[in-house]
């Protein structure tokens, strides 16, 4: 008998806290509808103040980009704004992907995910696409973004890429190409390890193998030719994007 | 424009020159009131620069030439010393040069002559009008191409500022409360925690709904956000009537990347973030729902119809390979009209299966049929 009016009370405690949230909620929530009557034009056209929006929601544990359904996304309309540009990423990134095996640089990225967008749509900046892109992961399609020199690489195919084939795609950042013996050198790697790393990425069609460069052979990877940005995604290329 | 002032005539594609010089208004709208002569910047209308009638000593016409648009030059008066500044302190020009590259010239020297000619700005005093000094002896007197310009981009640069400082204020006030309301939550879910779970279901969905009003993680799982509510279940069922269709037009199979640009495509507004799709996928099955989730191997998720037997699948794609002695997942997509992700899925299938063998070389991932197991 006293263990059953013990758990009575604990429904009860429960039950309290959780009208009391329902009641904040529905608070925060007109919070919310003024700050986004005053500011959400702020949002929409300021790539610096997006920045802080999500870095002190992140700060706080919230995150706004967690469901269309949530009240940040409804009320400052900031989820659509980074929901449609996944789809415009994943569309770049399969149009282009026969081209640089599914690697390709945040720059030549958001040359084209701007090309798309056309001259009258919002502005979009890097840390847009890095924040859209962390989000698709979930998708289960191999939505990776890997540092090299200052910038970032994104990958958009399921390919394991490990510790090992990141450090060759940084090396060969500086000239959009590597060579063994440079890998050699830099890493202090045996023949062996440096090979495998290389073969795997000639395999997913991240780099390309040039035997005719003098001295030894060139591995060069598509996405870090630069002489390649803002080439034209050709119509045949848009095709294969919608699936 | 100001009262008493009336737009006679405007022009886009207009490049405002300094002199002989280029500066960086090279494309605006060219727009010709009673009272003056104003360009605005095509891409940034808030770089606005206007000249008084009044400081236009004549106007010439240049015709066009093999690669340039004819222009208009407008020879000016010296600035006189209490003009507003402007973008440009001096200039060793005293026109300036404005070339239409979209034509519009000859209309709009007719027009422009006609208010230097009659000047009715004389007559209709609208805002300032700038006195001009037409003593050519002077004692300063500087040549300067472009006159009696409004400073509007530096005004219109404080305004903005103004407005930023106060939404990072109000932004701040706005996190305090949010983080009471993580805070709150993480009370509940402990609650939830030492109550071992006598807590009602009823009570645990409206807990995980408010947890995904907030984009807040949920204490307890520490899982995605948001699974398991109404919101989810409800997106389950429309998801199922929205793919049918697409799924049989594509074998029965999707990814779920695909499905996320389909969905989200279609609506246009509201749409889904990747949480949302993944949460109410994995409802999928549990509500019987015709569709279902799956997760290969490789990570790849894909929305397969009930009817659909990928098992099966890999019985033809083994035939389809054996016909052929060998198949990349390229040239497997191609034969069979798939995306090349989901081909290499189902061979990786078959291949786990034990009815493909691989040869991994770098020209690429090749599939044969499995001889050891059929010819043993």
């Amino acid at each position: 008998l006293p263990q059953a009016k013990y758990k009575e009370r604990g429904t009860v405690l429960a039950e309290d806290q959780l009208a009391q949230m329902s009641k904040q909620l529905d608070m925060f929530k007109t919070n919310l509808e003024e700050f986004a009557s005053k500011h959400k034009q702020e949002i929409r056209k300021n790539p610096e103040f997006r920045v802080q929006f999500q870095d002190m929601c992140a700060t706080i544990g919230v995150d706004p980009l967690a469901s269309g359904k949530g009240f940040w996304s409804e009320m400052l309309g900031v989820g659509d704004f980074y929901y449609e540009l996944g789809v415009q990423i994943i569309e770049v990134c399969l149009a282009l992907k026969h081209r640089n095996g599914g690697l390709i640089m945040l720059e030549e990225l958001h040359q084209q995910v701007l090309k798309g967008r056309g001259k009258f749509a919002q502005d979009v900046s890097q840390d847009d696409l890095l924040r859209a892109i962390k989000k698709l992961k979930v998708l289960g399609n191999g939505f990776g973004i890997i540092p090299v020199g200052g910038t970032y690489l994104i990958q958009s195919v399921p390919a394991e890429l490990n510790m090992d084939h990141t450090v060759v795609l940084q090396l060969a950042e500086k000239k959009g190409y590597v060579t063994v013996s440079e890998i050699r050198s830099s890493l202090k790697w045996e023949m062996e390890r440096a090979k495998q790393v290389l073969e795997h990425l000639l395999k997913e069609g991240m780099a390309w193998l040039d035997t005719q460069a003098e001295g030894e052979p060139q591995y060069w990877l598509p996405a870090l030719f630069t002489e390649l940005y803002s080439q034209e995604i050709t119509p045949e290329e848009a095709e294969a994007a919608i699936p | 424009l100001e009262l008493g002032e009336t737009l006679v005539i405007q022009q886009r594609g207009v490049r405002l020159c300094d002199g002989e010089e280029k500066v960086k208004f090279d494309s605006g709208v060219l727009l010709l009131s009673t009272h003056r002569l104003i360009w605005r910047d095509q891409k940034n209308h808030e770089c606005c620069i206007a000249v008084p009638l009044s400081q236009i000593v004549f106007i010439e016409e240049q015709a066009a030439g093999i690669g340039k648009s004819a222009k208009i030059v407008v020879h000016l008066h010296p600035a006189s010393s209490n003009k507003e500044p402007g973008p440009f302190q001096s200039s060793k020009y005293s026109y300036i040069k404005l070339s239409f590259k979209e034509h519009g010239q000859i209309e709009f020297y007719r027009r422009l002559s006609e208010e230097i000619i009659q000047r009715r700005w004389e007559n209709m005093p609208a805002g300032q009008t700038i006195q001009v000094n037409k003593d050519p002896q002077a004692r300063r007197i500087r040549a300067v191409g472009i006159v009696g310009i409004e400073r509007k981009l530096e005004e219109k640069r404080k305004e903005t500022d103004k407005n930023i400082s106060e939404a990072f204020e109000d932004l701040s006030k706005l996190m305090e409360k949010a983080k009471e309301m993580v805070e709150l939550s993480k009370s509940i879910a402990n609650k939830i925690k030492e109550k071992q779970g006598d807590i009602t279901e009823d009570e645990t969905i409206r807990f995980k709904s408010y947890l995904l009003s907030m984009g807040i993680a949920n204490p307890v799982t520490r899982e995605t956000h948001g699974s398991g509510t109404h919101y989810h279940m409800q997106l389950a069922k429309q998801l199922a009537g929205i793919l049918q269709t697409p799924l049989e037009e594509r074998g029965g199979i999707m990814s779920l990347t695909e499905v996320y640009c389909l969905v989200n495509r279609a609506r246009g507004l509201e749409l889904l973030s990747p949480e949302d799709l993944v949460n109410a996928c994995k409802m999928l099955e549990s509500l019987k729902l015709p569709l279902r989730l799956r997760i290969f191997d490789s990570g790849v998720m894909v929305i397969e119809l009930q009817s659909h037997n990928e098992e099966e699948m890999v019985a033809s794609a083994l035939e389809t390979v054996s016909e052929k002695g060998s198949l990349t997942a390229d040239e497997f997509a191609k034969l069979v009209g798939m995306s090349v992700l989901l081909a290499k899925e189902r061979l990786l299938l078959a291949e786990k299966m034990g009815h493909l063998c691989r040869d991994d070389s770098v020209e690429g991932l090749r599939f044969y049929p499995n001889l050891f197991l059929t010819q043993s």
